[in-house]
């Protein structure tokens, strides 16, 4: 009798060692001779690094007390950390007054927050507020002598407070520096083209210790006899045209990027150079270059770190300072860690936040 | 003029950009000349020294590191060059070693071992996210101090000693006729090079392919070998003694020079590793698969294919990457490494306190370096896309 | 937009012009301000340094406080301004500061090239050598081959060098930015010895690890008398802040301190404490100050002897002997010109 077979017999299972766990085994971590020492050697390393340092980290630290003696086993010895962490956040800033350093920064966290997250309506107007009156506000807050706010000398402001103000003022004026320069770079204008790839390459070739040298050392030479500069305000004078020149050339990045049909078509409108640059190409350009901007961001908050050199007391600096302090010696590795993770944070969620716009950006232009 | 043709003047778009840069150039004028009477206004009255003559007086200080002779009797104009040099020493090892670092990573990344390119992104966003200032303070202040005392020194077959004051190793000390060697070597490289050229030739020619590699090594390496020996090895080596308190004679890798080494490869290999990994990523897979299906060997593809052509992505980043490195190795001035800032923007500046010089200075070797390597790029930057189609 | 432009240049010009002359001077303008604007260290026991509530002692710190109270009539009216040895000259030169009061060696080279003054010395230093006990060195003589920790931009490096070389020995020097750095690295291990000006090795000894395990050599490599610094071309301020010294060292030799001032003001019948007190003579005429100065030092802040007791000596952590700081009536050579 013959049988015709009609349907396909079933497929069978795969074998059992390319399934599940061992499957995935077998694929990922033990594909040949050579993957498999690479694996067992990342696993050793992974094994004499990872328990050690959770055990100093976490278990075996000392959390709660007021004094040395309170660290009495082996690991860290957070207590450093937690007497000493006003110092740390806002310097030498009177504690009567740390109310108005978190009310600046509050503030600015809800008006920043509020531009970024979507669907929040009238983003305009809060974002004409951040731009005009909040710099105001800040300084009132921060400096004070006006609304009956007691003057802060700027000597005693430090820590985290004065990282974050030197990173947010640097970023907040070079914005509209460094749009003027990189649209000074595209200009057709030969001599404003060749002064802003000066400024440009200038800032951009030189290491910004030696920018914060000179606005310590060679400002006051600049200006006249009877005036001075506050020193805080110098060094950010410096961040701030060091940081213009990285910003032009991320801006530069996003005008290149806009077809040229779009400016022939605002100039076919009949629209002048700075409505067209203002209403068609800056708006579009500069979407493309957040991801960008937030970059520099990071790089320049990290820089930050460099103002110790010339004797501001910003996060690292405050935290080395307590180093000295005789009651307090030998806690180096710990105030380091938590510099480390204060700044590991911050930076990884922004870049993060800006692979994440990335993405969602990149809809518009790719083709 | 009629009013009218007034307007047009003023609409006129090549007038107003003439007037706009007129302003502008007025504007820069007045402020330079605006500071530059400041400055000297400032120097007058203070009684302030200036100009370039403080270069040919005696330093007068010791300078931990350098590659040229120098001590205290020495000139300011001197330190210059020590703190150049240096500069350049530990610009050129960061560089070097930030590459070898970064690729290593970069390719991990993209290894197909889950645990290695994990290992490797977890190297990237670490240390990547962390001010480099930290990193050096890290490495200086709480890693090196771990070393021993010179007298507990950890020893390597009694030539090399690592203790907490650097690490000691022979110096070669050349006899005369040492040059030969070098002569040797200099012709094994031209005769390698002119053998490469014919066999691309050969190559492009016949197909016949050609076993440069080994060759190359041979005669590399074979040719000052026979020479050195030929000539009676006319080398000995000076080896580091622990005389009072510290070792003597030898050559000494100072942990200042260290740290920032480490600390400046891992972070800008961190930076590296992204690169390449973008740039290998950006040479579609088609091109792999179409290369494995012509039956090139996997090392090959790599070698043949991709590497030539994500190079093209890599090398600008990698360029500003290296800038980056050689402005960032100015940090030395928190752990005391002697490099340019250190001491002449440092040092020297104390105690002549001719401010205005030095600074200037500093940052035109600064530039000029910039410049230099971002020219040097672009050139080959140009001659690698001219490849393109 | 042409109309917004012109304005714009011109308000520029004017500007320009506006600024730049007028040169007013510093005491008048300490005044007019309240405040007056001290450079000291960054920190540094005993000379200038800050709690962690931010409040400033130290001997160079106390004269500070008499310059305000001499010139204010309030010894708290002081904006310090801390600087590390690299920038302290430029901040006086800019006028950043009124006046430096920051351990700084009174040398030939920085009285005639800087364009400032030294106005006295509050403090007679010698650089000496911090070296740990374990190596077993009982003399600067034995150190040939050592690593030095050394803070850059001081008259130390200068010295240490001509120290060496005349005794035909060799160094390394290791050179860093601040007085932490330096004592870290020589804590660390990094150095044999640490080399400063006498006062700060005692300072920076209390920063180590084990203070007990560190001795200073008794030899004494130089000369380093340290003192104020003003700006030069402003004789009426130089005046006051080397006046200002002067009284604290008179008031010590005549015996006027912080408690018997205002009993000394109202009976002491001595010419001298008369005089220094304002009472008779030319008392703050010639300065342009209060009559009162003096009183305002020693009242607020002590007399030259009290200041040094209470930072650095026997009342302190460091206890430094007087030794040169003496008067010049106990061994010592602080010598005032006499105040009349």
């Amino acid at each position: 009798m013959a049988v015709l077979v009609t349907s396909p017999s079933p497929s069978l299972p795969p074998p059992a060692n390319s399934v599940g766990v061992v499957g995935w085994l077998r694929q990922n971590l033990f594909s040949s001779a050579l993957n498999s020492i690479f694996t067992l050697a990342g696993l050793y390393l992974l094994y004499s690094l990872i328990p050690p340092a959770i055990n100093w980290a976490l278990f075996q630290a000392d959390w709660v007390g007021t004094t040395k003696e309170a660290c009495t086993s082996d690991g860290a010895c957070w207590v450093f950390v937690g007497v000493r962490i006003k110092q740390f956040l806002f310097g030498f800033y009177p504690a009567s007054e740390y109310w108005r350093v978190v009310t600046a920064f509050s503030l600015i966290g809800v008006l920043v927050a509020w531009l970024l997250i979507d669907r929040t309506p009238k983003k305009g107007l809060v974002g004409g507020f951040t731009i005009l009156c909040y710099p105001i506000i800040a300084y009132y807050l921060f400096y004070g002598g006006a609304f009956g706010l007691p003057v802060v000398e700027t000597y005693k402001w430090g820590g985290l407070m004065l990282t974050l103000i030197l990173a947010t003022t640097g970023m907040f004026f070079s914005f509209p520096i460094g749009i003027i320069l990189a649209l000074g770079r595209r200009s057709s204008m030969p001599i404003a083209k060749s002064i802003s790839v000066v400024f440009i390459e200038f800032w951009r070739g030189v290491p910004l210790i030696t920018v914060l040298f000179m606005s310590s050392v060679m400002l006051p030479m600049f200006i006249p006899e009877n005036m001075q500069i506050d020193k805080l305000l110098r060094a950010m004078i410096g961040i701030i045209f060091f940081q213009s020149a990285y910003m032009a050339e991320v801006v530069r990045g996003g005008l290149q990027a806009i077809p040229r049909g779009q400016l022939e078509a605002a100039e076919a409108l009949g629209l002048s150079y700075w409505k067209s640059m203002v209403f068609i190409i800056l708006p579009q350009a500069l979407k493309l270059v957040i991801p960008g901007i937030v970059n520099t961001f990071i790089a320049l908050f990290k820089d930050t770190t460099l103002v110790l050199i010339i004797g501001l007391f910003d996060l690292l600096a405050v935290v080395q300072a307590a180093f000295a302090d005789p009651k307090w010696l030998g806690f180096s590795v710990e105030g380091y860690v938590f510099v480390a993770s204060v700044y590991w944070v911050s930076c990884f969620s922004m870049s993060r936040y800006s692979q994440h716009l990335e993405k969602k950006l990149h809809t518009g232009h790719a083709r | 003029m009629s009013k009218s043709s007034q307007k047009q003047f003023w609409n006129n778009a090549q007038y107003r950009a003439l007037f706009f840069q007129i302003l502008l150039v007025a504007m820069l004028v007045g402020f330079f000349w605006f500071i530059g009477r400041n400055t000297l206004a400032n120097l007058e009255n203070r009684g302030i020294s200036t100009g370039f003559g403080f270069l040919s007086l005696k330093a007068g200080f010791g300078i931990l590191q350098s590659l040229i002779p120098f001590d205290e009797s020495y000139s300011f104009g001197r330190t210059f060059w020590v703190g150049l040099l240096n500069t350049l020493l530990v610009s050129g090892l960061g560089i070097i070693f930030a590459t070898i670092i970064g690729f290593t990573a970069g390719v991990a990344r993209l290894s197909n071992n889950w645990l290695i390119s994990k290992l490797a992104g977890v190297y990237v966003e670490m240390f990547r996210n962390i001010p480099l200032l930290l990193q050096i303070f890290f490495w200086y202040f709480a890693v090196l101090r771990t070393l021993p005392a010179p007298k507990q020194s950890w020893v390597a077959g009694d030539v090399a000693f690592l203790n907490i004051r650097g690490l000691y190793l022979p110096q070669p000390l050349f006899g005369d006729n040492f040059c030969f060697v070098g002569w040797a070597l200099a012709l094994a490289i031209v005769v390698t090079l002119l053998i490469r050229r014919w066999a691309k030739k050969r190559q492009d020619d016949t197909g016949k392919q050609f076993k440069m590699f080994r060759v190359g090594f041979v005669l590399i390496v074979g040719l000052p070998l026979l020479v050195f020996f030929a000539i009676g090895a006319p080398l000995t080596w000076d080896i580091p003694k622990l005389q009072g308190f510290n070792f003597r004679g030898g050559m000494t890798i100072i942990p200042e020079l260290t740290a920032l080494l480490v600390a400046l490869s891992v972070y800008t290999g961190t930076f590296i590793a992204e690169v390449v990994r973008s740039g290998i990523l950006s040479v579609n897979s088609g091109q792999t698969e179409a290369a494995s299906a012509l039956g090139l060997h996997k090392a090959k593809v790599l070698k043949l294919i991709v590497i030539p052509q994500a190079m093209r992505v890599i090398i600008p980043q990698l360029t500003s990457q290296y800038l980056n490195l050689v402005k960032n190795s100015s940090l030395a001035t928190a752990i005391g490494y002697p490099d340019l800032v250190a001491v002449f923007a440092g040092t020297t500046l104390n105690q002549t306190g001719q401010a205005i010089e030095i600074i200037a200075m500093t940052m035109s070797v600064y530039l000029v370096i910039s410049l230099t390597i971002s020219g040097i790029m672009n050139w080959y930057n140009k001659k690698i896309m001219l490849v393109e189609r | 937009m042409k109309k917004i432009t012109w304005a714009l240049v011109a308000t520029v010009v004017t500007l320009v012009i506006s600024v730049g002359f007028a040169q007013a001077s510093t005491k008048d303008e300490v005044q007019k301000r309240g405040t007056f604007q001290c450079g000291v260290s960054t920190g540094l026991p005993g000379f200038s340094i800050a709690d962690e509530k931010g409040n400033w002692s130290g001997i160079d710190v106390d004269v500070c406080k008499a310059i305000a109270a001499a010139t204010l009539g309030d010894a708290t009216k002081i904006k310090y301004v801390p600087l590390n040895a690299k920038e302290r000259f430029t901040a006086l030169q800019s006028g950043e500061i009124d006046a430096l009061v920051r351990g700084t060696t009174w040398t030939l080279t920085r009285d005639s090239s800087l364009g400032l003054n030294f106005t006295g010395v509050n403090y007679y230093d010698g650089q000496g050598f911090l070296i740990s006990k374990k190596i077993g060195v009982k003399s600067a003589l034995e150190l040939d081959g050592a690593a030095v920790c050394i803070q850059s931009g001081t008259t130390s490096e200068l010295n240490l060098a001509d120290y060496f070389k005349a005794n035909n020995m060799t160094y390394k020097a290791v050179v860093f930015d601040t007085h932490d750095a330096t004592a870290k690295a020589f804590d660390n291990g990094r150095c044999d010895v640490l080399t400063s000006d006498q006062s700060q090795l005692y300072g920076l000894r209390t920063h180590l690890s084990k203070p007990e395990d560190a001795i200073v050599l008794p030899e004494v490599i130089s000369k380093e008398p340290l003192g104020p610094l003003v700006r030069q071309g402003d004789d009426a301020w130089f005046n006051i802040v080397k006046w200002t010294l002067n009284a604290m060292i008179e008031a010590e030799e005549l015996g006027v301190t912080q408690a018997n001032v205002d009993e000394m003001k109202a009976n002491s019948k001595n010419p001298g404490i008369r005089r220094l007190l304002g009472l008779e003579g030319i008392a703050g005429k010639g300065l342009g100050l209060n009559d009162d100065w003096a009183y305002q030092i020693i009242k607020q802040v002590g007399n030259y002897g009290e200041i040094f007791d209470r930072n650095v000596g026997a009342g302190s952590a460091l206890k430094i002997d007087r030794g040169l700081n003496a008067l010049w009536s106990k061994g010592g050579i602080m010598y005032a010109p006499p105040v009349r």
